[in-house]
C-alpha cells in the first residue's frame, strides 16, 4: 500500500540505497543501472524533482537550525540590556522564515506529485513490456516455470517495486540532500566534533550491519517459508475435492500446520530483527547525542582550539555545541530511516531482477517471411491478392531474387523423416515421416504419450524439431511467418481454456470481428447452442474462473465453437471430443465434417469412433509411425489397428 | 468482524497486551529524552558547568538504555503477536476450509480460497501490526506531549487549538477523496491478476489464435486503469506530508514568536530558553502522531475489506452435518436409491436428478451411460456423501449415508473423480494418499491392477518419480491411471470411477475392467463412461437422461428396449459393423 506511514517532519529524511548501511545485501549493479534506465523518458521531471527536494530538505535543515539562531541571535541578545535586537527584527527573521518554509512545503508536494506520476508510469511501462514479451516467449518457457511464479513477477514483485519507486526513491534522495548539508554545516561548526560523529558512524553501521545480516538472513528464510506455505494453500484447495473424497483432511491439517509454523518461526524472526533497526539507531543517536556534550563541553571548558571549516582555528563557545548537538540528531535521523527501509529496497531489487529475468527470455524465434493473404482468381486463374476476406488463401512468397510468388493454400502437410526431443537426449519423435493431401482428414491414433499431441504441436511450431523437415504447401514452414502460420490452423485441445467474459464473447476469441450471428451460427454447428440457451442468461452469461460452472463436456463444445467461428483452412483436434458423449459427438461431428470439407483436418483421439472415417489413420507407437492408411486398409492388415479395434469392441 | 478476528490471536494474547504496555514505556523515554536534553543545554552547556553535564549525561544515557529496552522488547513480542495471529488466522481458515463441503467448495472458488488465505491474511496481519505498536504509541505520544506542553505553557498551548482542527480537517479530507480511488485500484489489480492467469493457463489458446496483441492490449487497458487512478490518488496523497509540514512550520512560527515575547517580557520566568526548545519537539513530536493515526485510519478501512473476505470463511458452515453416529462400519457394497431428488441450490427451479430409485447389489458391476450434462457425476457424488439429497435418501449397506460417520462412509466408497487431480511428490507418495502404511508390495499391486506399472517401470526413478503439481509431467491417460491406483489402495467396499479411463486407450480400458473383475469381485464398482465397450459387460447399465433414469438393464436388454442407448451404440459402431 503507498501510503503507508513514514516517519515525517523535519528533519525530513528516508531510505536511501543499501550500500549507505554497508549491508550484507547484495545488489546486482547491472539492475540497478537497468532500472535507472526506465528514469530516462522523465529525465525534465527528475530535474525538476531534484530541485524540489533540494529546496525540501534545505528547508528542513533550516527549520532545524532556526531554534538556535531564535535563542542565540534574537532571545538571549533582547533578555540582556541595551539589545541591539528588537522585536521588529525578529517579525523579519520569522517572516523570512515563514516564507522559505512556505517554498519547502510547496516542494514537498510537487516533487510528490511529479514522483507519483514518474513512479507509476515507469511502473505501467514496466508490467507492460513484461506482459507483452510474455506474449513472445515459446511455449517451452511456459511448460518449464511454475505458473505461481510467473504471476508473482505481477503481483509481488511489482507491488515491492512500486513501494520502492514511490517512497523509497524519493526519500532517499531527500535523506541524501539531508545527510550532506547537515554535513557541511557540522563541519562549518567544529572539525574535532564532526570527526567524533563520524568514529560514531562506524559504530552505528557495525550494529546495523550486524542486526541486518540477521534480519536479511530470516527474510529470505521468511520469503521461502511464504512460497511454500502459499504454494502448499494453492495445491491443496485446488484439490480439496479429492481431499475430501480421501478423507485426507487430517493429513493435510498436519502438513499444513508444520509448514504454517515454520513460516510463523521465520516471521517472527524476520521481524523481530527488522522491528528493533528503529529503537537501536534512535538509541545510538542519544548516546552520541550524550558523547558529543561531554566532549564538547570538555573542550570549550578547557579551552582547546577549535577548528572550523569556515572560520579557521577559535575557541567553542557554548551556543556552538547547543547548535551542533541538534545538528547530530538531524544526521542521524535520515540514516536511522534508511536503515529500516533495506529489506524493503532488497526486496525491491530482487523483485526486479526476476523481473527482468523474464523481460531477457529469449522471445520465439520467427525467421518467416512467408505470410498469409486473402486470395482471388482473376479471369486467367492468376491468384492475385485481395484486401477483403474472400474464403481463399494464398501464401505469398517473396523470393531472394525478388520476385513474388502466390501459393494457393491447400493445407498439403509434409513431414519428412522427422526427429525431435523436448528435453535434449531425450528423443520422442524418430523418422517420422507422413503426407497429408488436401482435404483430407488425417487421424493419429496411439497410446498415451506416443507422441499425438508432439507432432500437432510442430506442425504449428509451438516447438522446433530437431531434425527433418516440415512442408505446407511445398513450403518449409520455418519460413512461414508463425502467425500466419497459425493463422491458417485452428486448434481445439482437450485441456479447454476459457476466459473470464461472456459466453459470446469467447466465441468470439477465434475471430474478433465476428458478428453475433456469426458466433451463434458457430455455436449451432458445434451443437453448444443448446445448453448455452439454457444458461442464466444465455449468450450472454459471464463465465469465470475458466468456465468452472460448466460441465467438461459443455466448456469442450464452446472451444470448437470458438474454433470454427475462426473458419481456419486447416484443423487440429487434440482429444477435442474426448468428453463429449458419443451421441452428440456424431452431431458436432457431422457439423465439423460440413466446415471443413475440402480442408485438411488433423484428428487426436483415443475414441476409435471418432477416427475412423478418416482418409488417412496414422498408429504411433513410441514416436514411431509403426502403421499408415485407411480404416479399410488397417483392418484388411490385421495389424497394431487391428488390434486396437477389436480390444475395443470386444466383440464376442 | 473485529471480535471474531480477535478470537485468532490466542496463545498470544500475552504479546499482543505486553507490546502496547513497552510501546507505553518508549513513548514515555521518548517525551523524558527531550526534557532531559533540554536540561543538559540549559544548565550544563550554557552555564559550563560540566559536572551537570556529566550527570546529565549519565542520566541521558541510563535513559536511552531503558528507551533501547522497551523499544526491543516491544518490537520483539510485537513480531511474535502478529506473526502469531497470522498462524492462527491461516490455521483456523485453513481447517475450516478442510471441513467445507462439495457444495462450499464451489461457492467459493479456488482462486478466491487461495486469495483471502494469502494476501487478505497478510493485510490484515499489516494492520493488526499496525494496531499493536503505533495505534497505542501515537494516542500515547499525542498525551503526553500534549502534557508536557501544558506544563510548560498552557497559553502557547493554544497554538494546537488552531493547528490541530486545521491538520485533522485537511487529512480527513485527502482520506475521503483518496480511499474510494484506492478501493477502486485494488479491484482493477483483481482484473489485471485474472487476465493474467487466464492468459498464463490459455497460452496456447492464446498462441494458436495469435491472440497476443489482443491479450497485450486488454492488459494495457486494465493496466492504464490501475496507472491512472494511482497517480490520482497518490497525487491527493501528496498533500498529506507538506499539510503536516505547514501545520508545524506555522506551530514553530507562532511559538517562536510569543514564545520569545513570552521570555523577553518576563525575563525569561514564565518561559526559559531551554523550555522553548522542548516545546519545539513537541511540536512536531503532536502533529507526527495525528498524521500517523491518520494513516492507521486509512490502513484500517483498507484492511477492513480484506477482513471481511477472512471472516466469510471462518463462519462458512459445512452444509453436511456430519452425523455422530456409532456406526464404525459399512456393512457391504449395496447401495440404494429412493425417491432422490436433487438440485444445487435450494433456489434452482430445476432438478439436477428427479425420482430416482435404484438398487444395486454389493460386488455388482455397474455402468452408467447419459449424454453431457445428463447428471451423471452427481448421481455417483450423492453415494459417498459429497451433496445431501434435497429430497428422499441415499443407502449404502443398508444404512442412510446420512446417519454415517462421514469418514467410515468415504473410507468405503473410494471415487475417482473426473476432474482428478494428483499433488506434488513421488508416485509411491501419491498411491499412499490411499493408503498411509501401504508397503511396496501393496502399491506395486495395485498399480499393477490399474495398468499403471508398464508406463511407471519405464520412469528412471519408478515408484520414486517425482510427480509435480497437477500431475503437470504425466499424461492424462497416465495420470488417470494413478488416480484409478490411488483409489484401489483404499481397497473399499465400494469403487467409483467417473469418466476415469477416457484419456486410456480402449485396450488398456479392458485390462482394468478385467482387473476389477478378477482382483476386487466383491467390491461394487460403479463406471460411468462415454464408450459403450467400457460397460458393456457390466451386470446393470443405467442410462440417465436429463436426471432422469431412462433404462436399467445389461447390454442386450437395453440394446433391444432402450433407444438412447441403441442411439449410443450405433454411434460408436458405425463403419465398424460393415468390416466385422
Amino acid at each position: 500500500m503507498s501510503n503507508q506511514p513514514r516517519r515525517q517532519g523535519p528533519p525530513s529524511g528516508g531510505p536511501g540505497g543499501p550500500k549507505m548501511v554497508g549491508k550484507p545485501v547484495s545488489v546486482n549493479k547491472n539492475t540497478v543501472k537497468r532500472l535507472l534506465s526506465y528514469f530516462s523518458n522523465y529525465k525534465l521531471h527528475m530535474i525538476l524533482v531534484f530541485v524540489f527536494i533540494i529546496t525540501s530538505a534545505v528547508a528542513s535543515v533550516m527549520a532545524s537550525l532556526f531554534l538556535q539562531t531564535l535563542i542565540d541571535g534574537y532571545v538571549t541578545p533582547m533578555l540582556g540590556a541595551n539589545s541591539s535586537v528588537g522585536f521588529s527584527d525578529l517579525a523579519m527573521a520569522l517572516v523570512k522564515m515563514g516564507c522559505l518554509y512556505v517554498c519547502g512545503a510547496l516542494s514537498g508536494l510537487f516533487y510528490s506529485r511529479i514522483m507519483a506520476s514518474v513512479s507509476q508510469g515507469i511502473l505501467k511501462k514496466i508490467r507492460d513490456k513484461m506482459f507483452a514479451h510474455m506474449q513472445t516467449l515459446p511455449i517451452k518457457y511456459f511448460d518449464s516455470h511454475n505458473f505461481g511464479d510467473t504471476m508473482s513477477h505481477y503481483t509481488n514483485d511489482t507491488d515491492s517495486l512500486r513501494q520502492m519507486l514511490a517512497q523509497s526513491v524519493p526519500q532517499a534522495m531527500s535523506s541524501i540532500v539531508t545527510i550532506v548539508s547537515v554535513f557541511f554545516s557540522m563541519l562549518r561548526q567544529s572539525v574535532w566534533l564532526t570527526l567524533i560523529v563520524i568514529a560514531f558512524l562506524f559504530i552505528i553501521f557495525k550494529a546495523m550491519g550486524f542486526i541486518g545480516g540477521k534480519s536479511s538472513k530470516y527474510f529470505v528464510k521468511q520469503q521461502k517459508s511464504v512460497a511454500d506455505v502459499n504454494s502448499y494453500i494453492e495445491e491443496m484447495v485446488n484439490g480439496q475435492k479429492v481431499v475430501k473424497v480421501f478423507c485426507y483432511e487430517d493429513k493435510s491439517k498436519a502438513e499444513f500446520d508444520r509448514r504454517n509454523n515454520e513460516l510463523f518461526n521465520n516471521m517472527r524472526k524476520a521481524n523481530s530483527y527488522g522491528n528493533i533497526v528503529g529503537p537501536v539507531m534512535n538509541n545510538l543517536g542519544y548516546i552520541l547525542y550524550v558523547i558529543l556534550a561531554i566532549v564538547g563541553g570538555l573542550l570549550a571548558i578547557k579551552s582547546i582550539p577549535n577548528l572550523s571549516l569556515t572560520a579557521g582555528i577559535n575557541t567553542l563557545t557554548l551556543g556552538t555545541i547547543a547548535s551542533f548537538l541538534t545538528l547530530s540528531r538531524s544526521f542521524v535521523q535520515p540514516i536511522s530511516q534508511v536503515s529500516q527501509q533495506i529489506n524493503a529496497i532488497a526486496m525491491a531489487m530482487a523483485g526486479a531482477e526476476r523481473i527482468f529475468a523474464l523481460i531477457d527470455e529469449a522471445p520465439e524465434a520467427d525467421d518467416g517471411y512467408v505470410t498469409l493473404v486473402n486470395a482471388k482468381y482473376d479471369a486467367d486463374g492468376n491468384i492475385t491478392e485481395s484486401e477483403e476476406r474472400t474464403g481463399q488463401w494464398a501464401w505469398k512468397h517473396p523470393h531472394s531474387d525478388g520476385t513474388l510468388e502466390y501459393i494457393p493454400l491447400k493445407g498439403n502437410v509434409v513431414l519428412d523423416d522427422v526427429d525431435f526431443a523436448y528435453v535434449e537426449g531425450k528423443t520422442v519423435l524418430h523418422n517420422v515421416s507422413l503426407y497429408a493431401e488436401p482435404g483430407q482428414k488425417v487421424a493419429f491414433v496411439g497410446a498415451t504419450g506416443a507422441g499425438k499431441t508432439t507432432i500437432t504441436n510442430l506442425i504449428n511450431r509451438f516447438y522446433d524439431i530437431a531434425d527433418g523437415k516440415i512442408r505446407y504447401d511445398g513450403i518449409n514452414i520455418n519460413k512461414i511467418k508463425k502467425a500466419d502460420l497459425r493463422r491458417s490452423m485452428g486448434i481445439v485441445l482437450q485441456d479447454v481454456n476459457l476466459f473470464t467474459g461472456t459466453v459470446m464473447e469467447n466465441i468470439r476469441y477465434g475471430k474478433l470481428d465476428a458478428t453475433d450471428e456469426e458466433c451463434i451460427a458457430a455455436a449451432k454447428l458445434a451443437n453448444a447452442d443448446g445448453f448455452i440457451r439454457m444458461l442464466p442468461q444465455g449468450y450472454n452469461t459471464v463465465l469465470e474462473g475458466d468456465g468452472s460452472g460448466l460441465s467438461q463436456g459443455q466448456r469442450q463444445l464452446i472451444s470448437i465453437a470458438r474454433a470454427a467461428v475462426a473458419d481456419p483452412p486447416v484443423m487440429i483436434l487434440d482429444e477435442a471430443t474426448s468428453s463429449i458423449d458419443t451421441r452428440t459427438e456424431a452431431i458436432v461431428q457431422s457439423g465439423m465434417d460440413a466446415l471443413m470439407k475440402g480442408r485438411t483436418v488433423f484428428v487426436i483421439a483415443h475414441r476409435l469412433s471418432t477416427v475412423q472415417n478418416s482418409d488417412v489413420i496414422m498408429v504411433l507407437e513410441q514416436g514411431r509411425i509403426i502403421e499408415r492408411g485407411s480404416h479399410e486398409k488397417l483392418i484388411a492388415e490385421k495389424g497394431k489397428y487391428y488390434q486396437l479395434y477389436t480390444g475395443a469392441f470386444e466383440l464376442e | 468482524m473485529i471480535k471474531r478476528l480477535a478470537k485468532c490471536v490466542r496463545e498470544y494474547k500475552r504479546e499482543a497486551i505486553l507490546t502496547p504496555t513497552f510501546v507505553v514505556g518508549e513513548v514515555i523515554m521518548e517525551v523524558l529524552i527531550p526534557l532531559l536534553m533540554a536540561e543538559l543545554i540549559d544548565n550544563g552547556i550554557e552555564m559550563g558547568d560540566m559536572g551537570y553535564v556529566v550527570k546529565m549525561g549519565i542520566a541521558l544515557l541510563f535513559s536511552a538504555i531503558l528507551s533501547l529496552a522497551f523499544g526491543v522488547i516491544a518490537g520483539m513480542t510485537c513480531a511474535t503477536a502478529s506473526s502469531g495471529f497470522a498462524k492462527n488466522l491461516r490455521h483456523d481458515m485453513y481447517y475450516n476450509v478442510q471441513n467445507f463441503s462439495f457444495s462450499n467448495i464451489d461457492k467459493f472458488s479456488t482462486a478466491s480460497i487461495v486469495t483471502r488465505l494469502t494476501t487478505d491474511v497478510n493485510n490484515v496481519q499489516m494492520a493488526f501490526m499496525m494496531i499493536i505498536r503505533i495505534a497505542v504509541r501515537s494516542p500515547m505520544m499525542l498525551i503526553f506531549s500534549f502534557t508536557a506542553v501544558l506544563t510548560i505553557s498552557p497559553k502557547l498551548a493554544l497554538v494546537f487549538l488552531v493547528v490541530i482542527p486545521v491538520l485533522v480537517a485537511g487529512l480527513f479530507i485527502i482520506i475521503q477523496k483518496a480511499h474510494p480511488i484506492f478501493k477502486k485500484v485494488f479491484k482493477t489489480y483483481d482484473n489485471l491478476n485474472s487476465v493474467v492467469e487466464e492468459n498464463l493457463h490459455g497460452i496456447r489458446v492464446v498462441k494458436s489464435f495469435i491472440r497476443e496483441d489482443y491479450e497485450t492490449n486488454k492488459f494495457k487497458g486494465i493496466s492504464d486503469i490501475i496507472y491512472k487512478s494511482f497517480v490520482k490518488a497518490e497525487k491527493l496523497l501528496a498533500f498529506n506530508s507538506p499539510l503536516m509540514q505547514m501545520c508545524v512550520y506555522a506551530s514553530m512560527i507562532f511559538i517562536s514568536w510569543f514564545g520569545a515575547k513570552m521570555i523577553v517580557n518576563s525575563g525569561a520566568t514564565e518561559l526559559t530558553t531551554g523550555e522553548l526548545t522542548s516545546l519545539f519537539t513537541y511540536v512536531t513530536q503532536i502533529l507526527s502522531s495525528l498524521m500517523f493515526l491518520s494513516m492507521i485510519f486509512v490502513m484500517m478501512t483498507m484492511s477492513k475489506a480484506s477482513g471481511e473476505r477472512i471472516v466469510e470463511i471462518l463462519d462458512e458452515k459445512s452444509d453436511i452435518i456430519n452425523g455422530d453416529s456409532t456406526l464404525s462400519e459399512v456393512a457391504d457394497g449395496s447401495i440404494s436409491f429412493e425417491n432422490v431428488n436433487f438440485a444445487y441450490s435450494k433456489s434452482a427451479d430445476k432438478l439436477c436428478l428427479e425420482n430416482i430409485n435404484i438398487d444395486i447389489k454389493s460386488g455388482e458391476t455397474v455402468g452408467i451411460i447419459g449424454g453431457t450434462g445428463s447428471s451423471k457425476s452427481t448421481f455417483v457424488q450423492l453415494i459417498p456423501r459429497l451433496y445431501d439429497v434435497t429430497a428422499g435418501s441415499v443407502k449404502v449397506g443398508g444404512v442412510d449415508v446420512r446417519d454415517y460417520n462421514l469418514e467410515t462412509l468415504r473410507n468405503e466408497v473410494a471415487m475417482v473423480l473426473q476432474k482428478n487431480v494428483l499433488f506434488s511428490g513421488t508416485i509411491k507418495e501419491n498411491i499412499r494418499w490411499g493408503k498411509e502404511d501401504a508397503t511396496d508390495e501393496e502399491i506395486k499391486h495395485v498399480c499393477r491392477l490399474a495398468c499403471a506399472d508398464e508406463f511407471i517401470e519405464k520412469f528412471p526413478d519408478k515408484y520414486d518419480t517425482y510427480i509435480e503439481q497437477g500431475g503437470a509431467n504425466v499424461s492424462g491417460g497416465q495420470k488417470q491411471r494413478l488416480c484409478i491406483a490411488r483409489a484401489l489402495m483404499k481397497k473399499p467396499k465400494i469403487l467409483i470411477l467417473d469418466d476415469s479411463t477416457s484419456a486410456v486407450d480402449t485396450k488398456t480400458d479392458a485390462l482394468i475392467r478385467k482387473a476389477f473383475r478378477e482382483e476386487i469381485p466383491d467390491t461394487t464398482k460403479i463406471i460411468i463412461a462415454q464408450r459403450i465397450s467400457s460397460v458393456q459387460d457390466a451386470d446393470k447399465i443405467i442410462v440417465l437422461d436429463d436426471g432422469k433414469i431412462a433404462g436399467v438393464g445389461n447390454h442386450d436388454d437395453l440394446l433391444s428396449n432402450n433407444n438412447i442407448y441403441r442411439e449410443v451404440y450405433q454411434s460408436q459402431m458405425k463403419g465398424g459393423e460393415d468390416n466385422e
